[in-house]
């Protein structure tokens, strides 16, 4: 490392980048980024990957077994389900229904999660009680089940799962900014950017919420893993996507009569939540080591 | 004390804080009935007094007596329960923050503890530019930039650092920069919250030297709230004696130090260690300061004086002249028993 020696002084840089060498060093964070970016391709590049039409039903194709099995053919590479679809296909296109999924449910709660963290931990008293109970509410039903309820009452589809995501994961959002903007406003560069004449609104959201980012960035990526994987559990149910969207969970729920017969068609789905769970979860630890100057050794 | 030049005047400011929590914390049972109680830390109990142009005022006391709630209630950080504050002839403490945006652009302030007062995520340049363009929307990036720069070159740090990052300075450096943004939009008057007591002495020299210069050159008119009696012997032109939310003596600096009047003030002065004394003559008080959130009754520096009667458990003593310019609230002093 000493021949490449930059320009600049490494006391000049900027917190992050020793974040992100810290991460770097991580090798089970950076085993988890490897699978989120294989997911995220795969998401984006679908239509040129996958070898067929992932809603192509072939009535003479049904149940063909894997490639390595002794009637495989590399025609189906994981095989097809009950109606001759290929597994492989309808893989790739679940990852741009689960990303989906992720992003947008995870989105949508981190929005209102960290705007009612900041009004609670910025104004206390009145305001802070009445969101703070209602997020206690929410916390106190199972949240499986609450979703259940949420989609139960809205219809079943896969917006209508996502918003049900949405609002069971809020409260984890509103408590972690909460407590950090409560951390943070002790701090004087906040009164001094009161003394300046700041609005309350250039406050938490220029000076206060930029401090708060770490915790919320390990929370988001742990968010997106249990997102997947309660997506999955709400169109196992029958909650969530519905047929024919190729959603890994609809796929394990449909093939559940199917698993002493052709196991492959359960097996495949069932690995690809459990590599995309995995992924997130390795990296959210990863980041949190990071991110948490405790943690360092 | 009435002058009607003076910069600032507050006039019996009160200010408590409410630490009772929730409503269900409240409540309490009571000879069989529930009621709901508030347990107040009183930090500041009518405290009055004026600042004149260009004159420093040294506000001492130890740890918890309300010196720093006063400092950030006359900026207007935290709302007074009661009282006036006045900044030339014009009331700021009941205006709300559009109003008030004018008085911010005359009063700032100077944090004490440099590594929490300026926020992290933000190069130098960011701090010291925002309240430039806060107060001047108009003002095109190039002239922001050079008021940045003379104001870093007057506060003595190096304006090519300014695209660094807080944490990459050390203590003395962040609190020139702590001074700058203070001085970044002209303020006439400055209240400085402990500016030294974090950094090491020979560092706090520097700083107070930078303060003085600043003082001399642009006119300020400090408020200087410390904890160091050589510190504010060293600065102000008066000093205001603070012990358990009151102000128990205000005086010229000379004044105060040659003949202390109140009796917390002779301990006070009696604790400065002295370079060849061998047998010190403190005069030891006894117990400890009393919790802010019962206060006793009457005087409140009643219960550790050697001088107090029956007078001072009851009656809370008001301020007043003596002959010699200072302002005591004593009944000991008053009756010339003291």
């Amino acid at each position: 490392m000493k021949n490449k020696k930059s320009h600049k002084n490494p006391e000049d840089r900027h917190p992050f980048f020793d974040q992100i060498s810290q991460l770097w060093r991580n090798k089970t964070a950076v085993l988890g980024l490897v699978i989120i970016t294989v997911f995220i391709l795969s998401a984006i590049l679908a239509p040129y990957l996958s070898p067929h039409d992932p809603l192509e039903t072939a009535l003479y194709d049904q149940l063909k077994p894997p490639v390595w099995h002794a009637t495989g053919t590399w025609k189906n590479i994981l095989g097809t389900d009950d109606l001759g679809r290929d597994i492989l296909s309808r893989l790739i296109y679940g990852a741009r229904v689960s990303l989906v999924v992720a992003v947008i449910s995870v989105g949508l709660a981190f929005l209102c999660g960290t705007l009612l963290g900041c009004i609670s931990g910025y104004y206390k008293g009145f305001r802070e009680s009445i969101i703070m109970r209602c997020m206690d509410i929410i916390l106190a039903f199972p949240y499986i089940l609450l979703a259940i309820v949420v989609v139960a009452y809205l219809g079943p589809s896969l917006q209508n799962a996502m918003i049900a995501i949405a609002i069971t994961y809020v409260p984890r959002f509103a408590r972690i900014v909460r407590g950090s903007v409560l951390e943070e406003c002790e701090k004087d560069y906040v009164s001094a950017a009161r003394a300046i004449g700041a609005r309350d609104f250039r406050i938490i959201f220029i000076a206060i919420l930029p401090n708060c980012l770490g915790p919320l960035i390990v929370q988001t990526t742990l968010g997106f893993a249990s997102a997947i994987l309660d997506m999955a559990a709400l169109s196992f149910l029958g909650l969530g996507a519905q047929p024919p969207t190729p959603e890994w969970g609809a796929m394990i729920a449909k093939s559940r009569a199917l698993i002493l017969r052709a196991s492959w068609v359960m097996t495949f789905p069932g690995l690809a939540i459990l590599f995309a769970v995995l992924g997130f979860n390795l990296l959210g630890d990863g980041l949190r080591d990071a991110l948490d100057p405790r943690l360092r050794d | 004390m009435e002058q009607n030049n003076s910069l600032l005047t507050v006039k019996d400011l009160v200010k408590h804080f409410d630490i009772s929590g929730g409503l269900l914390d409240q409540l309490a049972l009571e000879s069989g009935r529930i009621v709901r109680k508030k347990t107040t830390v009183k930090a500041v109990n009518d405290v009055s007094f004026t600042i004149m142009p260009q004159e420093t005022l040294g506000v001492v006391g130890e740890s918890g007596c309300g010196k720093s709630t006063l400092a950030r209630a006359v900026l207007g950080l935290y709302p007074p329960n009661s009282g006036e504050i006045h900044y030339q002839d014009q009331r700021i403490d009941n205006l709300n923050p559009k109003q008030m945006l004018p008085f911010r652009k005359k009063m700032q302030m100077i944090f004490q503890d440099p590594y929490a007062s300026l926020n992290p995520r933000m190069t130098v340049k960011k701090i010291l530019e925002e309240p430039v363009y806060f107060h001047n929307k108009a003002i095109n990036a190039q002239a922001a930039e050079d008021k940045v720069a003379e104001v870093m070159r007057q506060v003595g740090v190096d304006p090519a650092w300014s695209g660094r990052y807080p944490h990459e300075f050390s203590g003395g450096q962040r609190q020139r920069i702590s001074i700058a943004r203070a001085l970044m939009v002209d303020p006439e008057f400055i209240v400085a919250d402990e500016p030294v007591s974090a950094l090491d002495v020979s560092i706090q020299a520097q700083i107070l030297n930078l303060l003085m210069e600043a003082r001399e050159k642009r006119g300020l008119t400090y408020m200087f709230i410390t904890h160091d009696l050589s510190v504010v012997k060293h600065i102000s032109t008066r000093v205001a004696v603070m012990y358990l939310g009151t102000i128990c003596e205000l005086a010229p600096t000379q004044t105060l130090y040659a003949q202390p009047g109140h009796p917390y003030t002779r301990a006070l002065l009696s604790a400065i260690p002295e370079l060849g004394v061998q047998k010190p003559k403190h005069l030891k008080l006894k117990g400890e300061v009393p919790t802010p959130i019962n206060l006793p009754s009457g005087c409140v520096f009643h219960g550790r004086c050697i001088y107090a009667n029956d007078r001072c458990t009851q009656e809370i003593p008001r301020l007043m002249r003596l002959e010699s310019g200072a302002y005591v609230a004593c009944h000991g002093v008053e009756e010339k028993r003291i």
